[in-house]
C-alpha cells in the first residue's frame, strides 16, 4: 500500500502532498523535509527508488515536477513508477499539457484527480477513460449549477 | 476536456495565488497571508450570513495556506457546513478541506459522519463517492464505528454503480487497517471474493486490494480467492495487447490487476488442487517467456509494466519456493538484468536476487553471478545500487566463497559511503565469524575492520572478537601477537586499543617470551595511547595494567608508579580515579595467591547467538521511527508488542523481530560502575564486561517502563479480580441476583485453542454479541483488551462481566479488570481491559462469565480466556551445539512431553514457521540436522520461577504426522505445552 506521495519542484517546493497513513502535522513535515533534501541530492541517472526507513521511495522527475512515493516493502516498485506516470499523464489530459502551474492554481482539481484514481494508497481505477469520465461528469454538475448563482459575486476580488 | 480555469472560476482565489506567488521574501508572504487570514475572519465572523459561493472560495483559500506550510486553526466549521450544501462544488471542496485538515476532533467528526451519512443515503452515485473519499482519506476509528457495518453492504449490493462499489471497498481496506476489530466480514465474505469475477476490471481492482489484506488476517476464510485468482489471471496473461482496451498499458494488459493477483497469491501456499496449480505454473512460465519476446513498444512504460508484473511472479515463485525448474529460469532471468542498462533493473534484480539466494534450489545459480555483483559492488554509481549488491553478496556468501567475499567487501568499505559502512562492517564480521575455518583469519579480518572503518566498527564488534578469542584457546597466541603489531602503528583507532588492552591483558604471557613485546614494551605500547583515549577505554585501560601486574610481577613497581601519579589518582573523572586507587590498594596489599584469583583469566562465555547478528537485525528490522507503526497508532511504551497488533498471518508473524535476550551481550555499562564496590570479589573484573546474559538484567535496560502502567498490586491474590462483588469462584456474584455463571460452553476449549498462536481476534460471536480480543504480553505481565458487540440493534441491560480463575489457577495467575457500564446500546462496543500477572505455572484457563439482559431474557454465557502459558514465552536465541547439550540435559522421563498426531491442516512450512512463532518461541534455524523439522527455544516467564522449554517438531509429509516434543524443567510445563501446541497443526 502506498503510505503516501509528495509533489515538489526543484525548488523544493511542495506541490501536493497526500497520505495514505495518520500522522500528525508535525511528522508530516519532518518527512518531507527529509525525502525533498534526499531526493534533490540524487543525480539525474540513478536508479528511482530507495530504502528509507523501512519504506521504499519511488520517485521520479517529470519537467521541474518530481513525483515522490513512498511503498511498503512487498510492494512492487516498477509498477508505483507507472502509477506516477499514469497520474502524470491523467494531469495532462485534464489540463492540456500539464505544467507546474496548472498544479499551483488548480491544486484542488489535483486532488480529485488523485481521489478518482488511487484511494487509501491502492489503485481504485487505472483506466483513463474512465477516471477522466469521473472527473468531466464533475465538471458538467458544477457548470450546470454554475448558473445558479450567475457570474462573480462582488467580492470575489479581494 | 473541460477548459480548467472555466469551470469554477474561483477568481479570488487565483488572484490570491498569485499575489503570493509574486511575493519577493518570505516575510512578504507571510504578510499576505495574515492580511488573508484576517480578511476571511472576519468574513466568517460577520454578520452578513456569506453565501456558499464565498464560503466555498474562503474554505479553499484556507487550504491552500494551509499547503503552504502554515497553521490554520479556524474554517473547519465553514468546511463542515459546505458538506450539507446540495451545490456538487461547495460539498466536493468541503470534503476536500476535511479530507486534508481534520484532525479528530471528535465535535466536528459527529457533524461529518452525519453529513456522510445522508450522502451515503442519497442514492447519487457522486455523492455517495465523494462521502466514501472521504472516509477512506480521514479513515478515523469514529468513522469506522459509524460506517464499518454499512460499507460492505453498499460493496455488495446488486444495484451499486460500479464507480461506488470500487470506492467502498478501498474504503472498507483503510477502515479495516484503522479499527480491524470493527469490520466484520462474515455473511459478506463470498461474496465480496467473487467481486474478482466482475465483468468491470476496475471493480475487481479495486476490490483485490481488500481481498489481499483481507487474506492475510483470515486465511482460511478466503482461501476459495485462490482458485478465482488464477483463472482471471490467466486470462489476462494470455489475452492479446488489445483486448482489454482501456485497461491495457502500453501494450501490456492490465499491469496493476496482474501484480495485484500475484500479489494476492503470495498470502498462499501453491494451490492444492492440482489442476489450478497447473494452470498457475502455465500463467509463470508464460509470463517469464514473455520476458525473452522483443519489446511491442521502445517506451519505458512498456517495459516497466512488463516487468513489473515479472518480478511480482518472481516474487511468487520465490514465495513458493518448491519449483526448482521456475527458481533457476528466475535467476537466469535476474542474472540477465544484472547486466542491463537501465539502472532500475539492475537495482531490482539484485534486491529480488537476494530472496533467491537463500532459496536451496537456487542458492548455486545465484552463486554464479558472483563476479557481476562484486563488479556492480565496485563500479556503481548510485549508492543505493551498491548496497543492494553489498547485501547480495551476504546473502549468497557461503563456506566456499567466505574469503573472497569477505575481502571484496573489506576492500570496498575503503570507499564505501558512509551512510552504509556501519552495516558493512556487521556485515564482514558475521560473515567472518560464520564461515571462520581458522580462527586467525578470523581475527585478521576483524582488526582489518577496525583498520580501516573504525568509527563503524560497534561495540557488539569487538566485544564478539574478544568473546571468541576467549573462549577459543587455539587462537589467543595468535590474537595477542596480532593486536601487539597493530597497536605499533601511530595512529590507531580508539577501538584497536579497546580490543588490544583487553587481549594484553588476558594473553600477553603468551608473547612476552619474544623480547620484541617484552611485559615492559607492551605495557609502554598500550600506556603510549593511554592519553589519546575516552575515559571508558582509559577504564579498561586500567583493568589491563592491573592485570599485567598479575601477569607480569616484574611490571610491578612500573605501573604501581602510573597508578599512582596524581593525573589517576586524582583524576577528575570519579571512576577512573577509584580505579587507580582500588588498583593500587589491591596491588600493594594483596599476596600474590589473592591477586592470582582476584585477577584470574575470563571465563568463557557461554555459547549464544552472535551479538552482531542481534544488532543486524535490528538495523533491518522494524526501523526506529517506521511509519507504519505510528500507523498502527500503537505509540505506547516499546511497541513491543507480541504478534503486531492484528497481524495473525504466518507472513506477519515470521517478520516480527524477535526480541533477543542477547541483545547487549557484554552490557558494557558506560564506565563499568560498580567495579569499586566489587573490590575483593573474585569477580573483580569479570564487571568489566559484567555479563547480562541472564534475564534479570536484560529486562533491567530499556524494557523497564514497557507497561509500566499496568500497576500490579505486589501482594497477591485475595482480591484477585473484577469489581470484588461479583468476583470469587466460591461465592458466585449476587449483584444481578438468580443465576450462577453458566458452565463454559463445551466448544470453549476450541476457542481457547484458537488463540495460542495468535493474541488478536474474534473470541466468540453468536446472534447477539460479539467478543473480539487484543492482547499484549511482556515478561511476565500481559494485558488483554475485551471488546463486547452488541450485535442487535436493542440495549443490553444489566452488562456485567466476571473473570474468575477456579482452583488452583487463583495462586498462578493475577487478573485485575474494573467492571464495565451494565448498559450497552444497541450497535455499540464496550471495551474492558484485564491486566494479567503470571505467579507460576498454571494449566487451566480462566473462566470469562458474561451476563446480561436482552428483550427479558437473561443471558448467561461463560468462556475460557486464551492466556496461556506459552503467553509468557521469551524467545531464546541459541546455537545449535548450546542446543543439543541443554536437550540433555532434560532427559529425565518426567521433563519431556511428547505426541504423535495427524496433521488437521495442510502441512505448509512457512504456516508452520508462523505459527511457531506465534507460540512466543524463537525458532531456531540450521539446528536440526534434518532441515524438514523444526525447533524452538524459549523461557516462560512468571512471578515465582522461569522455565526454559525446547521444543522439537517433526513433520512426517508421507504419512501426514508429526511428532512433537517438549522438553523442559518443570514437568506440568511440558505436558501443557504439549497439549497446546499439538492442537495447532
Amino acid at each position: 500500500m502506498m503510505q503516501f506521495m509528495l509533489l515538489f519542484s526543484r525548488q523544493g517546493k511542495l506541490r501536493l502532498q497526500k497520505w495514505y497513513v495518520p500522522l500528525s502535522d508535525k511528522e508530516k513535515k519532518k518527512i518531507t523535509r527529509e525525502l525533498v533534501q534526499t531526493v534533490l541530492a540524487r543525480k539525474p541517472k540513478m536508479c528511482s527508488f530507495l530504502e528509507w526507513r523501512d519504506l521504499k521511495i519511488v520517485y521520479k522527475r517529470y519537467a521541474s515536477l518530481y513525483f515522490c512515493c513512498a511503498i511498503e516493502d512487498q510492494d512492487n516498485e516498477l509498477i508505483t513508477l507507472e502509477i506516477i506516470h499514469r497520474y502524470v499523464e491523467l494531469l495532462d489530459k485534464y489540463f492540456g499539457s500539464v505544467c507546474e502551474l496548472d498544479i499551483i492554481f488548480n491544486f484542488e482539481k489535483a486532488y480529485f484527480i488523485l481521489d478518482e484514481f488511487l484511494l487509501g494508497g491502492e489503485a481504485q481505477e487505472t483506466s483513463k477513460k474512465n477516471v477522466l469520465k469521473a472527473i468531466e461528469q464533475a465538471d458538467l454538475l458544477q457548470e450546470s449549477q454554475n448558473e445558479d448563482w450567475g457570474g462573480l459575486s462582488s467580492d470575489d476580488i479581494l | 476536456m473541460p477548459a480548467v480555469s472555466k469551470g469554477d472560476g474561483m477568481r479570488g482565489l487565483a488572484v490570491f495565488i498569485s499575489d503570493i506567488r509574486n511575493c519577493k521574501s518570505k516575510e512578504a508572504e507571510i504578510k499576505r497571508i495574515n492580511k488573508e487570514l484576517a480578511n476571511i475572519r472576519s468574513k466568517f465572523k460577520g454578520d452578513k450570513a456569506l453565501d456558499g459561493y464565498s464560503k466555498k472560495k474562503y474554505v479553499c483559500k484556507l487550504l491552500f495556506i494551509f499547503l503552504l506550510g502554515h497553521d490554520i486553526d479556524f474554517g473547519h466549521m465553514e468546511a463542515v457546513n459546505l458538506l450539507s450544501s446540495n451545490k456538487y462544488t461547495e460539498k466536493q471542496i468541503g470534503y476536500l478541506f476535511i479530507s486534508v485538515l481534520v484532525n479528530s476532533n471528535s465535535e466536528l467528526i459527529r457533524l461529518i459522519n452525519n453529513a456522510i451519512k445522508n450522502d451515503l443515503a442519497s442514492r447519487n452515485p457522486t455523492f455517495m463517492c465523494l462521502a466514501l473519499h472521504c472516509i477512506a482519506n480521514v479513515g478515523s476509528r469514529e468513522m469506522a464505528e459509524a460506517f464499518a457495518g454499512e460499507i460492505p453492504r453498499i460493496l455488495v449490493a446488486g444495484d451499486t454503480m460500479d464507480s461506488v462499489k470500487q470506492s467502498a471497498a478501498l474504503c472498507l481496506l483503510r477502515l479495516y487497517k484503522t479499527s480491524p476489530d470493527l469490520v466484520h466480514m462474515g455473511e459478506w465474505t463470498s461474496r465480496v471474493v467473487h467481486l474478482l469475477n466482475d465483468q468491470h476490471m476496475g471493480v475487481v481492482t479495486a476490490a483485490i486490494s481488500l481481498i489481499t489484506c483481507l487474506s492475510q488476517k483470515n486465511p482460511e476464510e478466503f482461501k476459495t480467492c485462490i482458485s478465482l485468482a488464477v483463472s482471471r489471471l490467466s486470462r489476462i496473461v494470455s489475452s492479446a495487447s488489445t483486448d482489454l482496451q482501456d485497461y491495457t498499458y502500453y501494450f501490456v494488459p492490465a499491469p496493476w490487476l496482474s501484480v495485484k493477483l500475484l500479489r494476492l497469491l503470495q498470502c498462499y501456499p501453491p494451490p492444492e488442487d492440482g489442476a489450478v496449480k497447473g494452470r498457475l505454473v502455465e500463467c509463470l512460465e508464460t509470463i517469464l517467456n514473455k520476458a525473452q519476446e522483443p519489446p511491442k513498444s521502445k517506451k519505458v512504460q512498456h517495459s516497466n509494466a512488463k516487468n513489473a508484473i515479472l518480478f511480482e511472479a518472481i516474487s511468487l515463485i520465490i514465495h513458493y519456493d518448491s519449483e526448482p525448474n521456475l527458481l533457476v529460469r528466475a535467476c537466469n532471468q535476474l542474472g540477465q538484468f544484472l547486466q542491463h542498462r537501465e539502472t532500475n533493473l539492475r537495482y531490482l534484480a539484485l534486491e529480488s536476487m537476494c530472496t533467491l539466494a537463500s532459496s536451496e534450489f537456487s542458492h548455486e545459480a545465484v552463486k554464479t553471478h558472483i563476479e557481476t555483483v562484486i563488479n556492480a559492488l565496485k563500479t556503481e554509481r548510485d549508492v543505493s545500487v551498491r548496497q543492494r549488491a553489498a547485501d547480495l553478496l551476504y546473502a549468497m556468501c557461503d563456506r566456499s566463497n567466505a574469503k573472497q567475499i569477505v575481502a571484496e567487501m573489506l576492500s570496498y568499505l575503503e570507499t564505501a559511503d558512509y551512510s552504509i559502512r556501519e552495516e558493512i562492517v556487521l556485515k564482514v564480521a558475521i560473515l567472518a565469524e560464520k564461515y571462520a575455518v581458522d580462527y586467525s583469519w578470523y581475527v585478521d579480518t576483524i582488526l582489518n575492520l577496525i583498520r580501516i572503518a573504525g568509527d563503524y566498527v560497534s561495540e557488539e564488534v569487538w566485544y564478539r572478537v574478544i568473546q571468541i578469542v576467549i573462549n577459543r584457546d587455539d587462537v589467543q597466541g595468535y590474537a595477542a601477537k596480532t593486536v601487539f603489531e597493530a597497536l605499533q602503528a601511530p595512529a590507531c583507532h580508539e577501538n584497536m586499543v579497546k580490543v588490544g588492552g583487553y587481549i594484553l591483558g588476558e594473553f600477553g604471557n603468551l608473547i612476552a617470551g619474544d623480547p620484541r613485546s617484552s611485559p615492559l614494551v607492551q605495557f609502554n605500547l598500550l600506556h603510549s595511547k593511554f592519553h589519546l583515549c575516552s575515559v571508558p577505554t582509559r577504564a579498561l585501560l586500567l583493568s589491563a595494567y592491573i592485570k599485567f601486574i598479575n601477569l607480569f610481577p616484574e611490571t610491578k613497581s612500573t605501573i604501581q608508579e602510573v597508578l599512582r601519579s596524581d593525573s589517576q589518582i586524582r583524576n577528575s573523572d570519579v571512576e577512573l580515579q577509584q580505579r587507580a586507587v582500588e588498583y593500587l590498594k589491591l596491588s600493594s596489599i594483596a599476596s600474590t595467591d589473592v591477586l592470582a584469583t582476584v585477577l584470574e583469566e575470563m571465563p568463557p562465555f557461554p555459547e549464544r547467538e552472535s551479538s552482531i547478528l542481534a544488532k543486524l537485525k535490528k538495523k533491518k528490522g522494524p526501523g526506529a521511527v517506521s511509519v507504519s507503526e505510528l500507523e498502527d497508532g500503537k505509540k505506547e511504551a516499546g511497541s513491543e508488542i507480541n504478534g503486531g497488533g492484528g497481524a495473525e498471518s504466518a507472513a506477519a508473524a515470521s517478520n516480527a523481530s524477535t526480541p533477543s535476550p542477547s541483545a547487549d551481550l557484554l552490557g558494557l555499562r558506560s564506565g563499568a560502575a560498580g567495579i569499586g564496590s566489587a573490590t575483593g570479589a573474585g569477580s573483580l573484573l569479570v564487571d568489566v564486561f559484567s555479563e547480562s546474559g541472564t534475564a534479570a538484567t536484560a529486562s533491567s535496560g530499556t524494557d523497564e517502563n514497557f507497561l509500566r502502567d499496568l500497576d500490579l498490586p505486589t501482594e497477591s491474590s485475595d482480591s484477585l479480580l473484577v469489581d470484588s462483588a461479583l468476583a470469587s469462584d466460591s461465592t458466585p456474584s449476587s449483584a444481578l441476583g438468580s443465576e450462577d455463571p453458566a458452565p463454559a460452553l463445551p466448544e470453549s476449549d476450541e476457542l481457547l485453542h484458537k488463540f495460542v498462536c495468535k493474541n488478536n481476534g474474534v473470541l466468540f460471536e453468536n446472534h447477539l454479541l460479539q467478543i473480539g480480543i487484543k492482547s499484549e504480553y511482556r515478561q511476565n505481565l500481559g494485558r488483554m483488551y475485551l471488546f463486547f458487540g452488541n450485535k442487535t440493534s436493542m440495549q443490553f441491560i444489566g452488562f456485567s462481566t466476571t473473570v474468575t480463575c477456579p482452583g488452583e489457577l487463583q495462586s498462578q495467575l493475577n487478573i485485575q479488570t474494573k467492571p464495565v457500564e451494565p448498559l450497552v446500546e444497541g450497535g455499540a462496543q464496550v471495551q474492558q481491559v484485564l491486566n494479567i500477572e503470571c505467579l507460576s505455572d498454571f494449566t487451566e484457563a480462566p473462566l470469562l462469565n458474561i451476563r446480561f439482559r436482552y428483550g427479558g431474557t437473561l443471558q448467561n454465557i461463560t468462556l475460557k480466556l486464551p492466556i496461556t502459558i506459552n503467553k509468557f514465552f521469551q524467545p531464546t536465541e541459541m546455537a545449535s551445539q548450546d542446543f543439543f547439550q541443554r536437550w540433555k540435559q532434560l532427559s529425565q522421563p518426567q521433563q519431556e512431553a511428547q505426541k504423535i498426531f495427524k496433521a488437521t491442516h495442510p502441512m505448509d512450512s512457512e504456516v508452520l514457521k508462523g505459527k511457531l512463532l506465534g507460540l512466543g518461541t524463537a525458532l531456531l534455524e540450521n539446528v536440526d540436522p534434518n532441515p524438514e523439522n523444526f525447533v524452538c527455544a524459549g523461557v516462560i516467564q512468571t512471578k515465582a520461577l522461569q522455565v526454559g522449554c525446547l521444543l522439537r517438531l517433526e513433520p512426517n509429509a508421507q504419512a501426514q504426522m508429526y511428532r512433537l516434543t517438549l522438553r523442559s524443567s518443570k514437568e506440568s510445563v511440558s505436558k501443557r505445552l504439549c497439549e497446546l501446541v499439538a492442537e495447532q497443526f
